[in-house]
């Protein structure tokens, strides 16, 4: 059977089929079968591996795995290494649940105790956990049974194979993991740090396989914390390196993960992103990224058209991502990044791309680019983003619509030139379902979105934003568990509550539930920027002609304004005291009676405290209230 | 000091006159460029050490032993520009060559701070910031734009100001040229580059100051890591050269090449299994072989006057039609007379004149300086394993060694049959002690080694001789002709013919400086009471005879119209060859492929 099955797929699917696999697992279980027997069945079990997925779902489905776990359990090495193998090929496979290695809690320490065998056990058991670590409790599982410990001294083996898996089994551990990462630098390999292990496995002559694994190493273990950002062993090893698997020589997959890797590292570090964005012309390079497939093989070779096809969603979205990295700090680097050949058009087509990747690779990198003014003001109006924008914004899966929302934020800032034509398009109303989102990062999108758009606004937008919402929507967001949502509806009502005109017709609408919504959160438990937040809104309504009424006629909001003249907050002082200063501005109407009112509660010997205050602003303040009663 | 602007010349002189006084940084500089640019020589090509005082415009003032650069002129338009050149232009067979420039000072406030880094060719002038003129290239500071023998500028990189570091390296495999930024490589700025570049210098602003780093301190950037690319690069596409089309064509070329490089070497046992089991015809009768064999192995012993005899015999005319060859070997056979090695001498001091005086390696492959004789051990390492390829391995390195191993993994009998005598192993035990108590120069283990090794060879002695184990511990004591007064009294005589021959030859053919020297140098063995350890004692190395017994196989096969040289000697002689002819016309790949990297 061993030599019939062996690089033949058909005979393989044969013997699957004709049931061979109990059989074989039968005598491999049997303890009475001699062991040259038993190691035979293994080593054909191995083989029927080796062919179609379909083939391993069969032997999957005979219970191949627990199987081979027993057969761990003989003390004969050459067994257990056929059991190790075939298990090494049915776990690297996608279609094996790799939660099988984890069911029976003695399998990885077993595990553990055998790797030090031989140089093949070794290789397929680093093999197996380097396919078989995907979440987080695998990690803390393989961590707890001494993961580091068994497996740091094979980053020295003779053996490449064993090196590589190693090494591989590093990079799936301290991914996201701080508890592994922390662990790992402090780790020594035959006297020398782990850290340095890593730095010579990314040394240009090593195979890029090598250097991509180590850097990635290194790059998850700095994310975690445990390597500084300034460390040489990041700036002068691992950055470079990975700008290197960026480059036109490297296969398309190594280009793919550099990429995202390199996104990945510095995407919290700004000085990061000012290096890479000047090493080895990465920001061109990258555009090379979408080229793929290119015209040349089309014609001249199918097979190569095939591979360029299927990599070429890949090698977009890395690109994307990589952008957005590069971008999200420096307006420099923004500035080169919109520069780069048709790069505008790319992100333009990359937005309504069929994968969902892709598009929300694209997302990100407009995300990031729209943090620039300049760029806000030429080439996201040039090329009109928001109308691909709006269009993913209508039916878009969350994760690609919060990165749309808040891209959309930015663009609807008030020196924005795209703010009119996405106001034309109807966009109030979207904004307004996204507020009603269960996800907390949609609605504060969509009501950060009105805010900026309410931003001395006309009085047209103003009512069709108020209208749109609803006040009951928009009383539910000012209770709203998220102090992000809450700050960000309080900015809008600040933002609808300006100019006079605009707060007098406000308010005599809904006036009623404003101040009631005022005084409640005044009343609650809220952070200091909440409540300065909100005496502002109150300060802007005291701005009002008639809508000061609301305020004069509700002494217990001015009680509430007195108490926060004399809080211990300067900021807070400083609103309240702008609140009763715009009530008692001379030459509007009625003012001689409001400062009278005002005397007769208190106020006046409250301000005259005030200019005595040491902050130099609300010292100002007060004797500019001051002057209004002398006037 | 001396002047680090001599280049080559300053290096010749370390070599020359020991005593000179370096300092650390000289002494860091040599080292560092050997390290990085083993395959330049810079007795033809220097590399470049310091800025030239001779090739800079009037506005450039230098310092700190010309690696200081600073602007001494006005400062107020381009035409105030001035540019320094490093001593020497760039040798291509440095591959990959780099240097670094911090910027210590921008220069003074109020001026824009025009400053390049780049490369120019010889004659290019230097009024000019380096860049602008054809045949110049630069990467100027005030805009990170890089200048490709133009006026105008291309957006390159990041702008650099003062405390930066900005290096600049050449690819002479590709002809590129990359810059760096404080250790962080801007890609590739310019393609097509002409050979022979200078690094230069070019400043614009008064108090611009620039320090030039060619190898004095370690590099800010890792150019060893970018060479190690190239290196591995360059060896891999050796690797994978293509080698004809026709299978079995270039192995049956090496196969070829091993037989004859066997036969040249007289080591007959092995050649002829060799080319028995290849299926190759030996160019050469085996009776002929034997008899090179044979002489081969008494000079290499040391007893000069049975080679001399034995070459007599067997080729009667040859050393008549020589007498330069012939006064050469005598010359030996005195020097292995004062030795104690010689036959004439050992039977005078009342040891069997048929002593057992083996030589503990084979004949060296390529008088290489390298090969000393403590160090035949380095041949064996590696190559054990190989053997396992089989003879007809078609691995260029394993070749090399092959005569060697393959005595030593064949079957005993085979080899009882081919040498017609009695079982080995008993030898074989008895000679290993001789050898290592014979030769205190080596470990046993290379001894030993040696011995294995060369066991096929040994086969036609062990016949002629057995039971003199006894003589060795003359040499150990080494004393003057091995302390026979007999022996020295003939060794005063054989010195007298010898004179008398010189002067004959003379006479005959006329003055020749390398007889004259070698006589010399053999007499004046006689000055010293312990010539061993006397200046002129390295003649008496057994590794002497090798260039002797070289010569004599040459001579011989050269009248039975065999080539002088094997044509494997010839291959690598001539793969060296191309190597350097390569760094003469600029093809920087030479530096990444190193024969001797391929013969271990």
């Amino acid at each position: 059977m061993k030599n019939a099955v062996i690089g033949n797929n058909k005979q393989k699917a044969n013997l699957i089929v004709l049931g061979a696999v109990p059989r074989l697992l039968y005598l491999l279980q049997q303890s009475s079968s001699s062991l040259e027997l038993r190691t035979e069945c293994a080593v054909v079990l191995g083989s029927l591996a080796m062919g179609t997925e379909n083939n391993i779902k069969s032997l999957v489905d005979c219970h191949i795995i627990p199987a081979l776990l027993q057969g761990l359990l003989c003390s004969d090495l050459i067994f257990i290494e056929a059991c190790l193998r075939c298990l090494r090929t049915v776990f690297i496979s996608p279609v094996t649940p790799v939660q099988l290695l984890y069911t029976d809690p003695t399998v990885i320490p077993h595990l553990m105790s055998l790797l030090s065998r031989s140089r093949h056990t070794k290789e397929y058991i680093t093999q197996i956990f380097a396919h078989c670590c995907k979440t987080p409790e695998h990690q803390t599982v393989l961590f707890n049974h001494s993961a580091i410990q068994n497996i740091a001294p094979l980053l020295i083996s003779p053996s490449d194979k064993v090196r590589m898996q190693a090494l591989k089994c590093f990079s799936v551990l301290a991914y996201e993991n701080t508890q592994v990462s922390m662990t790992l630098v402090n780790v020594l390999v035959d006297g020398e740090q782990l850290s340095q292990v890593f730095v010579r496995m990314m040394q240009r002559d090593k195979p890029i396989e090598m250097q991509l694994t180590a850097a990635k190493c290194l790059t998850y273990m700095c994310r975690a914390g445990a390597i500084r950002t300034d460390d040489n062993c990041i700036i002068l090893k691992t950055l470079p390196c990975l700008v290197r698997m960026c480059s036109k020589e490297r296969l398309l997959e190594e280009r793919v993960e550099g990429a995202e890797t390199l996104a990945y590292l510095m995407e919290p570090d700004v000085e990061l992103q000012r290096i890479a964005s000047f090493t080895d012309h990465l920001v061109s390079m990258l555009a090379d990224y979408f080229k793929y497939p290119s015209s040349v093989s089309a014609i001249t070779d199918i097979k190569r058209l095939d591979h360029d096809l299927k990599h070429a969603h890949e090698l977009r979205q890395a690109a994307f991502k990589l952008y957005a990295s590069l971008g999200s700090n420096d307006e420099d680097i923004r500035k080169k990044i919109t520069e780069t050949e048709n790069m505008m058009d790319r992100i333009v087509s990359g937005l309504s791309e069929s994968s969902i990747k892709v598009r929300l690779a694209a997302v990100r990198c407009l995300h990031s680019l729209s943090r620039s003014v300049q760029q806000l003001r030429t080439s996201f109006h040039d090329h009109a983003v928001w109308k691909p924008l709006m269009k993913l914004l209508q039916n878009a899966p969350d994760e690609v619509l919060v990165m749309a929302s808040s891209t959309l934020c930015n663009l609807l800032l008030e020196f924005s030139p795209s703010k009119e034509p996405i106001l034309d398009s109807g966009v109030i109303e979207l904004l307004c379902s996204l507020t009603q989102s269960d996800s907390p990062a949609l609605r504060v999108n969509g009501i950060w979105a009105l805010m900026n758009m309410a931003f001395q606004a006309d009085q047209k937008v103003k009512v069709e934003i108020v209208r749109a919402l609803g006040t009951e929507q928009l009383f539910r967001l000012l209770s709203d568990p998220d102090t992000n949502v809450l700050m960000k509806t309080l900015g809008l009502l600040r933002n609808l509550l300006s100019t006079r005109p605009h707060i007098d017709q406000i308010m005599s609408s809904h006036g009623k539930q404003i101040m009631q919504a005022v005084t409640l959160i005044l009343e609650g438990e809220h952070s200091i920027e909440v409540k300065e937040q909100t005496l502002c809104i109150l300060a802007n309504i005291a701005d009002g002609n008639t809508a000061k009424e609301l305020i004069m006629t509700n002494d217990d909001m001015l009680q509430k304004i007195k108490y926060y003249m004399g809080h211990s907050n300067v900021k807070l002082q400083l609103a309240a005291t702008f609140c009763i200063s715009n009530l008692i501005w001379n030459e509007e109407d009625g003012s001689q009676e409001r400062q009278d009112k005002l005397k007769d509660m208190g106020f006046v010997d409250i301000l005259h405290k005030l200019t005595q205050a040491s902050d130099p602003n609300l010292c100002d303040r007060a004797k500019t209230a001051m002057q209004q009663y002398l006037a | 000091m001396s002047g680090p602007s001599s280049g080559c010349g300053f290096l010749m002189s370390v070599v020359v006159h020991g005593d000179l006084a370096l300092n650390e940084q000289e002494k860091d500089l040599n080292q560092r460029l050997r390290r990085l640019y083993p395959a330049v020589n810079e007795e033809e090509t220097p590399l470049p050490r310091s800025w030239s005082p001779k090739d800079k415009f009037s506005y450039i003032g230098l310092s700190q032993n010309n690696l200081r650069v600073h602007y001494k002129g006005h400062g107020k338009t381009p035409k105030d520009a001035a540019s320094v050149r490093a001593t020497h232009p760039i040798p291509a067979a440095c591959g990959v060559y780099y240097f670094e420039v911090k910027i210590i000072s921008k220069g003074r406030d109020g001026y824009v701070k025009y400053m390049g880094i780049g490369l120019s060719a010889q004659g290019v002038n230097m009024n000019r910031l380096p860049g602008w003129d054809k045949h110049s290239y630069g990467y100027h500071g005030d805009d990170g734009h890089s200048f490709c023998s133009s006026g105008t500028g291309q957006p390159y990189g990041p702008t650099f100001t003062t405390g930066d570091v900005i290096g600049c390296c050449v690819n002479l495999i590709n002809n590129t040229c990359f810059y760096t930024k404080n250790g962080h490589s801007l890609g590739i700025a310019f393609t097509d580059l002409p050979p022979n570049l200078y690094p230069t210098v070019g400043l614009q602003t008064p108090g611009e100051v620039v320090d030039a780093n060619f190898g004095q301190h370690p590099f800010v950037f890792d150019i060893e890591d970018y060479m190690r690319e190239w290196r591995t690069k360059i060896q891999a596409q050796i690797d994978r050269f293509p080698i004809g089309e026709r299978e079995g064509e270039w192995q049956a070329m090496i196969q070829k090449m091993v037989a004859s490089y066997l036969v040249h070497h007289s080591y007959c046992a092995t050649a002829e299994v060799f080319a028995k089991s290849t299926d190759q015809a030996v160019h050469e009768e085996l009776a002929s072989i034997k008899n090179r064999q044979k002489i081969q192995k008494l000079v290499l012993s040391g007893r000069m006057g049975e080679a001399i005899e034995t070459t007599q015999q067997l080729y009667p005319s040859l050393l008549e039609l020589n007498p330069d060859l012939l006064f050469m070997l005598k010359v030996r056979q005195f020097i292995e007379m004062v030795n104690g090695t010689d036959s004439e001498v050992r039977c005078l001091g009342g040891r069997s004149p048929k002593s057992q005086d083996s030589y503990p390696g084979s004949p060296r492959l390529f008088n290489s300086p390298v090969h000393k004789a403590s160090s035949s051990q380095t041949y064996q390492t590696g190559f054990d394993s190989n053997y396992c390829n089989g003879v007809s391995s078609s691995k260029g390195h394993t070749l090399a060694h092959s005569h060697k191993s393959c005595p030593r993994t064949m079957p005993s009998p085979e080899l009882g049959v081919l040498n017609g005598s009695r079982g080995q192993q008993t030898n074989v035990g008895a000679e290993v002690e001789m050898e290592v108590d014979h030769f205190s120069n080596g470990v046993s283990e290379s001894s030993s080694n040696g011995f294995l090794n060369g066991s096929s060879t040994h086969g036609i002695d062990l016949e002629e001789c057995d039971g003199d184990m006894e003589v060795d511990s003359a040499q150990s004591k080494r004393q003057l002709c091995g302390g026979s007064q007999a022996a020295i009294e003939r060794m005063i005589q054989f010195g007298r013919e010898l004179q008398s021959m010189s002067e004959h030859l003379r006479r005959e053919r006329g003055k020749n400086s390398a007889n004259k020297k070698m006589l010399k140098d053999a007499f004046s063995l006689l000055a010293y009471s312990d010539p061993w350890i006397s200046p002129v004692g390295y003649q008496l190395d057994s590794i002497r005879r090798e260039p002797v017994c070289s010569t004599l196989n040459s001579a011989i096969l050269e009248t039975h119209n065999l080539p002088k040289q094997p044509p494997l000697a010839l291959a690598v002689g001539q793969a060296a060859q191309c190597l350097s002819l390569m760094a003469r016309t600029g093809s920087g790949s030479c530096a990444f492929a190193s024969v001797d990297d391929y013969l271990h």
